[in-house]
């Protein structure tokens, strides 16, 4: 499982933990989220977002 | 060459749109001019910095230059723009003219000041910027005691991190409860209960009298005839959008500059971004609005006119010590209606005909956001 960070303000997306609040299930792979989604912090578009290194 | 768009302001508002406008415009001349040192940093980091362990420094992003390669794009640091002349199309600099294709007005706010007496009323520092961080940061030692005036959402974010970080706080504001122009009291109570829990004092329903320098400290003396003695006095009551240049040049301006659904001021080829505007009668200092606004702007300013939509955006409190996010309502008349135990509570703004118009969730109802935010109206649908 891959960690994904906002290159605007940080927020991190962890494929293992998903995001629950925003329907998105543990687990759920990066490429399964819509590109319409966006950060929740800043609004930041998928495309603004860097996997982090392991 | 061709004049270039030009974007005033590097703040969140004027480097998002810059991104955004290299996505769709790869070649587009492009000009920023900004009264700051140009490195980016992300603003809502300045409310979170000192329990992160973070200098002015540590707060960059992106320096100056990484920025310019990233952009494509001239940025005319430490510059302050004097005027601006719609008809000829350019900004006067330096008293030099430069002429723009399009101008986006990207200026973000001040900081608002309240009369107070005393001679230590002059030492009271505000955030609203990277170098004010520095400011405060350099003046605020380890463990020193701390003012803040305005238990608003910046005071109460400054309070949090600053009471985490090991400081003495103290929150005064005229207000019976912290954040009570956007919770019901209950959860403004949660949050005040919250905060103390991490040593917050509070001193609600006063305002500062007056501030006087009593050595090496400050003496606040408040409306209701009590004293305290602090090192260091924060003042976060509130932003005002910044107008003037664009008024100066003829540009209508109410509270803030008013735009169109294109986010398109009164002159032709005149645009404003973030901090500095007003949608639908309402100024929208968060972060959120600007992400979608930027995108359609920058759609817009690439040749496909796009209207900005605004919807249902939740604030988030970066408060750890009671999770708080609030969707705002309108300012039409209703009521709350508040259920949970606290610290969990979930409040709703209907308005006299029991439709939702804000929600405000605290403590672990912070989690129910997708269930709410689908309720809630948007803050301006463009026609």
């Amino acid at each position: 499982m891959r960690k994904w960070r906002c290159l605007i303000c940080d927020f991190e997306y962890d494929e293992a933990k998903g995001l629950p609040e925003e329907g998105i299930a543990p687990g759920t792979r990066w490429e399964d989220i819509p590109d319409s989604w966006t950060c929740p912090d800043c609004g930041a578009s998928k495309a603004d977002f860097d996997m982090v290194p392991a | 060459m061709s004049a270039p768009l030009t974007i005033l302001g590097s703040g969140h508002a004027g480097i998002t749109l810059a991104r955004d406008l290299r996505k769709l415009a790869p070649d587009l001349p492009l000009r920023l001019i900004t009264r700051e040192d140009g490195h980016y940093y992300y603003k809502p980091d300045l409310s979170k910095a000192f329990a992160a362990g973070k200098d002015a420094d540590g707060l960059i992003k992106n320096p100056l230059e990484q920025l310019v390669e990233q952009l494509k794009a001239e940025v005319l640091v430490r510059k302050d723009v004097t005027a601006i002349d719609p008809a000829a199309h350019a900004v006067q600099v330096d008293g030099e003219w430069l002429p723009y294709s399009k101008l986006v007005l990207a200026t973000g706010a001040d900081v608002v000041r309240l009369p107070i007496a005393g001679d230590a009323a002059a030492e009271v520092l505000s955030v609203n910027d990277r170098e004010d961080y520095g400011r405060f940061r350099s003046l605020l030692k380890p463990g020193a005691s701390v003012l803040i005036i305005g238990a608003g959402l910046i005071g109460c974010e400054f309070a949090n991190d600053l009471a985490a970080s090991g400081h003495a706080v103290r929150v005064v504001d005229i207000a019976a409860w912290p954040l009570s122009r956007l919770l019901p009291e209950a959860q403004g109570r949660a949050l005040q209960e919250g905060l103390g829990k991490l040593g917050v004092t509070w001193q609600l329903g006063a305002s500062v009298a007056s501030l006087d320098r009593v050595g090496g400290s400050v003496e606040a003396r408040f409306s209701d005839d009590s004293r305290a003695t602090v090192d260091v006095v924060l003042s976060a009551v509130g932003l005002r959008p910044r107008t003037r240049l664009a008024a100066d040049a003829g540009i209508a301006c109410k509270a803030g500059i008013v735009v169109d659904d294109h986010l398109q001021t009164s002159a032709a080829d005149v645009y404003a971004l973030g901090d500095c505007i007003e949608v639908n009668g309402r100024l929208l200092p968060y972060i959120l609005p600007i992400a979608n606004a930027s995108r359609a702007l920058a759609a817009t300013l690439a040749g496909t006119p796009t209207k900005a939509k605004f919807p249902a955006m939740p604030v988030i409190v970066k408060t750890p010590a009671c999770p708080t996010l609030v969707n705002p309502p309108p300012p039409v008349a209703g009521s709350w209606e508040v259920t949970g135990t606290a610290p969990d509570l979930e409040a709703v703004y209907k308005d006299e005909s029991g439709k939702p118009l804000g929600f405000a969730l605290t403590g672990a109802a912070t989690s129910k956001r997708s269930q709410y935010v689908p309720l809630m109206p948007a803050i301006h649908e463009p026609a």
